[in-house]
């Protein structure tokens, strides 16, 4: 796939075509890498530009970049050691959501998150990483697990929103969300949250219930997708620029709310510019986190959950 | 002309069809029409009838406080946070402020929030009863709806009492984001508390529920009533055809629909709601 620019990233583009050029031309050596390097530094503080004062639509754009990592990335480059785990046990198993047993620095972990695929083939097998009721019942079918082993539940969100079909519908998308909702407010084990692409509405809130809620620098969260929003409001999809920002679904809005706990950086230009980079911030992040829980015992844990739940638009 | 003739002779009906602004919980007047079959229904007949169509059983939709005199003994009650008004977290604006909106909804409906909670005896037991009122901005969950909602279960608790609650809402209300998404989590959350108390919490379901109150505490009831031929479902008909690209079943989210898939217990004709909440509710407080 060749290398997507969003449109605003257009002055960076530029600059490495230029050095493109330069790597091809017939010039001095010397004087070539000179100018590569120049251009470079030029990149990088462009980069830094522009990503210091994205707005909140450009924001979402990052968040859907078309090489921003996904679960299965973060799977294979922050844990050890992954059994995926498959079904519900009852009618399927729905590959928007993957689940299974990891390692974390040598600590058994559950896993569960959304997958959007990453080519045209496996975003039809994962439905573009929207959900069906047996993803979800898979999920709390695997909550239960790390409760009944007592295992830390690591999840990481990233869905447009759970699928509005007509077996959607039939096999009760409502009840399996809302029983992972009371499931996860008192499931008793250690619970972290990560929010890593697109948080959207009920579907991504499914998995999205725990101790320690984190998004990452470019990822939003909201009740709804920009584009529900904007057709729902202002009954317009054109206008899903305008219902992101007043939304406010981006990180740095919504930690000001106190609705989130920790935003986890992400490297200069996006967690897609460093894959590494970006496993390394969020695997520092879980550590952080798990050591923090680990010290405290089940029932002061579960205790802080509710209160937190409950401070949610506490008026 | 027919329309225009009745227009005349039955102007209460026919304007308070047409706008949407009238302040009474059902359209007033002598006659008015079913929404369902279009028969001219005398009103006291109707109020009578508790707004159950007499022709063709359509269950008509209610406002909150006027369910409420169906439900308590003498229509006696305690409201709970009656006072507690909606937040505007985000200084939400479309083409109008979140603010200006609620003002309006407060002066059409009279109310101050979506959901009105109370106390007090239903055939002598005592319950506490939750209500949305879908006039209030599509009985649309925010903060406020969530916090009601978790006093009334709070108070449940304390009264040792069972909880109801009657549901009909348009989803999360989209003008708190995050904040209304997240009550969810937290009227899931409280109803654990009911459960760890063992004091029964029925669901009852009324035309329509959709999104993020069907995906929450309408759908976890120790048992889920519904009305009949209420409409109720995670996303919207429209949003579902328009992915699908497949026109939708006959009856599709409707609770026979429910029923069949056994996503609610029971469907409960209006007439008898009241006894059969009693009914099964003194069966389940009887330890
Ligand atoms: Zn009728």
């Amino acid at each position: 796939m060749a290398y997507t620019y969003l449109e605003f990233e257009k002055p960076i583009s530029d600059l490495e075509s230029k050095i493109e050029n330069l790597e091809t031309s017939t010039k001095n050596e010397n004087a070539v890498s000179k100018e590569i390097s120049d251009i470079s530094n030029q990149i990088e503080k462009t980069t830094k530009e522009i990503y210091s004062r994205l707005d909140i639509w450009q924001k979402v754009q990052v968040a859907r970049h078309p090489h921003r990592p996904h679960f299965s990335d973060y799977i294979e480059n922050i844990f050890t050691d992954f059994d995926e785990l498959h079904g519900d046990r009852t009618f399927g198993d729905d590959r928007a959501i993957i689940g299974g047993l990891a390692k974390f620095k040598n600590m058994p972990v559950v896993l569960l998150g959304h997958e959007k695929g990453k080519n045209t083939e496996d975003k039809l097998n994962r439905n573009f990483g929207m959900a069906q009721p047996e993803g979800y019942r898979k999920a709390e079918r695997l909550m239960k697990l790390a409760e009944n082993f007592n295992l830390p539940l690591i999840t990481f969100v990233d869905t447009p929103g759970a699928y509005p079909g007509i077996e959607s519908e039939e096999r009760g998308m409502s009840e399996a969300i809302a029983k992972n909702l009371s499931v996860l407010s008192n499931l008793k084990t250690r619970i972290i949250v990560i929010i890593s692409g697109e948080g959207g509405s009920g579907g991504a809130l499914a998995i999205g219930v725990g101790d320690h809620i984190c998004m990452l620098e470019y990822s939003i969260y909201a009740v709804a997708s920009p584009e529900a929003c904007a057709s729902i409001i202002w009954r317009d999809k054109s206008k899903a620029n305008e219902a992101a920002k007043a939304m406010k679904v981006d990180a740095e809005s919504l930690i000001k709310f106190g609705l989130i706990d920790e935003v986890i950086s992400e490297p200069l230009g996006g967690a897609h510019r460093d894959l590494g980079g970006s496993c390394n911030l969020i695997s520092d992040s879980i550590e952080k986190t798990l050591n923090d829980l680990n010290t405290q015992d089940i029932d002061e844990i579960l205790k802080k959950r509710y209160e937190k739940i409950m401070s949610y638009g506490l008026v | 002309m027919v329309k225009s003739w009745f227009n005349r002779i039955l102007p209460s009906f026919a304007r308070a069809h047409k706008k949407d602004d009238k302040k009474s919980p059902v359209p007033q007047g002598l006659w008015q029409s079913c929404p369902n079959c279009k028969e001219i229904l005398y009103g006291p007949d109707l109020e009578a009838n508790l707004y159950v169509c007499m022709n063709c059983d359509h269950h008509i939709r209610i406002g909150a406080r006027h369910r409420l005199t169906y439900l308590f003994d003498e229509n006696k009650y305690s409201e709970i946070s009656a006072d507690t008004e909606a937040k505007d977290w985000l200084s939400f604006k479309d083409s109008k402020k979140y603010k200006d909106r609620l003002s309006e909804a407060k002066n059409k409906v009279e109310e101050k929030e979506a959901l009105i909670c109370a106390h007090g005896k239903l055939n002598s037991m005592d319950v506490v009863i939750a209500v949305f009122e879908f006039r209030f901005m599509g009985g649309s969950m925010g903060s406020v709806v969530g916090q009601k909602f978790v006093d009334a279960v709070n108070k449940a608790i304390e009264l040792k009492a069972p909880f109801i609650c009657f549901s009909t809402s348009g989803g999360a209300r989209m003008q708190e984001s995050l904040f209304s998404l997240f009550q969810m989590a937290r009227t899931s959350a409280v109803l654990n508390k009911l459960k760890e108390e063992k004091i029964p919490y029925i669901s009852v379901m009324t035309d329509p529920i959709y999104g993020g109150v069907s995906a929450s505490l309408a759908m976890l009831g120790d048992i889920n009533i519904a009305e009949p031929k209420a409409q109720v479902g995670f996303a919207g008909p429209r949003v579902i055809e328009d992915t699908v690209r497949v026109k939708l079943p006959e009856g599709f989210q409707k609770s026979e629909f429910l029923l069949e898939h056994g996503l609610i217990d029971m469907i409960v004709h209006r007439s008898e709601i009241k006894d059969t909440l009693y009914n099964l509710l003194s069966k389940l407080s009887s330890n």
